[in-house]
């Protein structure tokens, strides 16, 4: 994407509290109708980067541009973003339908078409009929909705949501998850999605930033992410990973291969950029990526091991491998396709093949 | 929830207990409307009649109705002025970071331990030593210190179950800094500020000890009816005045504390039903 389309931009933005760098140099550039999520654990500054863009923290240094126009002075209430908040801050003292009606006074319509406009939410936030509850007779995922609900009825051009479902049971977060990129699709609205849940990030973005102490270390799509990581802190946020240090070979125009310690000499379909001839690397495969089998194949790169350790998980198993060369045994996940399927070379030796495309080379820490 | 658990079994000893306290905290308190429509001046069984006359006695007595007229011209100012104190106090110790905040917190509520006796002592030292002369404004400051702790522990509740991310989210629904306050911060805290004046106002108009050291020519009610306990002739119309307070002070301090606690339960948003 060049800089051009982009929606929001954030420019080389830091944040001081006193002396504390909260957020470091980030620059990001967010398409319109982009669902953008910013994942990282957490104290890695994502409420602080969505708070100055709604305002509430003005950026040390830095510009943010929403819609080509600088928000360097805009104070929240004029900001074209409305944010659902971490615990939603439901007002207490309003029931359901002047919470979802609060932004609308200025609008100044008629009693009659502001309820309409209500009820057309809680039609769309499925809680039709809702409109003169308290506000403490909901639930959890009843208030998250209502500030969803609250927000999109004031039709902005970006929606900043801030861990909106980390409060909700496993169940109930899946059904939201489903349910927010459905209704992000109907509203056509730019989200900046907020979480620290990695595979929520995955299932619901175009796209990811992957966020550590303040610092943006990859922005890319959830399978870029998952299957190109760019470094080793954002391979191990995102899924399982295996990792073997190494040494890269370079041959001329012929590709390169890497010397690994436990899987070998590993002949690398395309030469990495980057890294010089003799560098000290690191190979990263995934736990999904591997094969066992009793026979050595014969068409896909392979070592032989032991099966050290296993460990049913219902829909697939992990199995714990232990190579030559290598202390920390591999990671192995396999799905369980057959119904009464014993673990492959439990008796004994085994294979461990990959293929040849899957390997990830990264720098050495 | 309806069953008795083991917790919340009925105690019969405790509830025997609580209603001997009650009967003997009240008792008296009851015997003062009762005495006050007996038609005879001594207090004492038995009853020898119904009759109005002690309060008719009252209605035409010009030094009740000044001590009366004193007494609200001291009231309403102090609970308004320890309300707005209170209210000053509870926002900046619940959102500024104040540092030895719990320090602070103990400072104002200094007062209540400590007998009113010793302030009033104090404060007449010092005033007289200042060359300050005695008068109502010297009683609403003995008053004040009084009331504040009182406004400050009403206020407190309020303003520490007020989430900041409730403005937040009316600043970024549009709202500025004066509609996010008249739409949000005011709604919430009113109850807290309608029961900090009705209760520092009934405080004030029943208060004896600051009064009694800090009045000048003119006097409050509760001095008034001092003044009267001297001349026995008159005690069946100081009771008739007691009863009145009574009558007066009891609902507007139970007013009070019903509307300082009314919807607290719904702020607390963490508490949510999931
Ligand atoms: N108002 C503040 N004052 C001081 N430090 C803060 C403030 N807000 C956040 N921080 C610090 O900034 C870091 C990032 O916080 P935050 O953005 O809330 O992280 P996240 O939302 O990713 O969990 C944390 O270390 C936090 O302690
Ligand atoms: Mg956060």
């Amino acid at each position: 994407m060049n800089g051009n389309d982009a929606y929001i931009s954030i420019r080389n933005v830091s944040k001081f509290f006193g002396t504390f760098q909260a957020i470091d140099d980030v620059s990001l550039d967010i398409a319109g109708g982009e669902f953008f999520s910013l994942l990282g654990a957490s104290g890695s500054g994502k409420t602080t980067l969505l708070s100055m863009l709604a305002g509430f923290e003005p950026a040390t240094q830095g510009d943010i541009f929403i819609d080509g126009q600088s928000m360097d002075s805009v104070p929240p209430n004029h900001r074209p973003v409305n944010t659902v908040f971490q615990n939603y801050a439901i007002f207490p003292h309003l029931n359901v339908r002047d919470n979802i009606a609060y932004g609308l006074r200025k609008a100044q319509l008629p009693r009659a078409k502001r309820y309409e406009m209500v009820d057309e939410m809680l039609e769309l936030i499925k809680l039709p009929g809702y409109g003169t509850r308290k506000a403490h007779e909901l639930s959890g995922g009843q208030r998250q909705r209502i500030a969803l609900a609250r927000a999109l009825i004031l039709r902005p051009k970006v929606l900043l949501l801030d861990e909106p479902l980390g409060a909700l049971d496993k169940q109930l977060r899946e059904q939201m998850q489903l349910e927010l990129r459905l209704l992000q699709r109907k509203v056509g609205i730019t989200f900046v999605f907020v979480t620290h849940d990695q595979e929520e990030a995955l299932a619901l973005s175009d796209r990811i930033a992957v966020m550590q102490g303040g610092r943006v270390l990859q922005v890319d799509t959830p399978a870029g992410l998952y299957e190109s990581p760019n470094s080793r802190a954002v391979a191990s946020f995102i899924g399982n990973m295996n990792f073997f240090p190494g040494k890269l070979r370079r041959n001329g125009t012929a590709g390169a291969v890497v010397e690994t310690e436990g899987l070998g000499s590993l002949r690398l379909p395309q030469a990495p950029n980057g890294q010089p001839d003799g560098a000290r690397v690191q190979v990263a495969l995934r736990p999904e990526k591997f094969d066992l089998s009793v026979t050595k194949p014969d068409d896909r790169p392979s070592v032989e091991g032991r099966l050290a350790n296993a460990a049913y998980m219902g829909e697939r198993s992990h199995f714990y491998i232990a190579i030559d060369g290598r202390e920390e045994p591999v990671a192995v996940s396999a799905q369980n396709r057959l119904r009464f399927g014993a673990p492959p070379g439990s008796e004994g030796k085994l294979w461990l093949s990959w293929s040849a495309d899957a390997v990830v080379v990264l720098d050495a820490e | 929830m309806s069953a008795p658990t083991f917790l919340r079994r009925p105690n019969r000893v405790l509830s025997v207990y609580a209603i001997l306290f009650l009967v003997a905290l009240y008792f008296p308190i009851l015997l003062i409307p009762l005495f006050s429509f007996n038609d005879s001046i001594y207090v004492r069984f038995p009853l020898e009649g119904f009759t109005t006359e002690w309060f008719g006695q009252l209605w035409d007595r010009q030094p009740v109705w000044d001590s009366l007229w004193a007494s609200v011209k001291v009231g309403l100012p102090v609970s308004i002025l320890s309300t707005t104190l209170g209210v000053l106090a509870a926002r900046s110790i619940t959102r500024d970071r104040v540092p030895g905040r719990s320090a602070v917190v103990t400072f104002i509520m200094l007062p209540l331990v400590i007998p009113t006796l010793i302030f009033g002592v104090a404060l007449l030292a010092l005033l007289s030593r200042l060359g300050v002369p005695l008068s109502l404004y010297t009683v609403a400051f003995g008053h004040l210190i009084v009331c504040l702790p009182f406004s400050v522990a009403t206020l407190l509740p309020r303003f520490e179950g007020f989430d900041r991310s409730l403005e937040q989210a009316s600043a970024d629904l549009g709202e500025n800094g004066w509609w996010t306050f008249w739409r949000v911060t005011f709604p919430l805290v009113m109850p807290g500020i309608v029961a900090s004046l009705l209760l520092t106002f009934t405080i004030s108009f029943d208060e004896f000890i600051m009064a009694f050291f800090l009045s000048g020519n003119e006097t409050t009610l509760p001095i008034y009816l001092w003044t009267q306990l001297r001349f026995p002739q008159q005690f069946p119309s100081v009771l008739a005045l007691a009863s009145l307070l009574i009558l007066f002070s009891l609902p507007l301090i139970l007013i009070g504390m019903w509307i300082s606690r009314l919807g607290l339960h719904e702020n607390t948003t963490k508490g949510a039903k999931t």
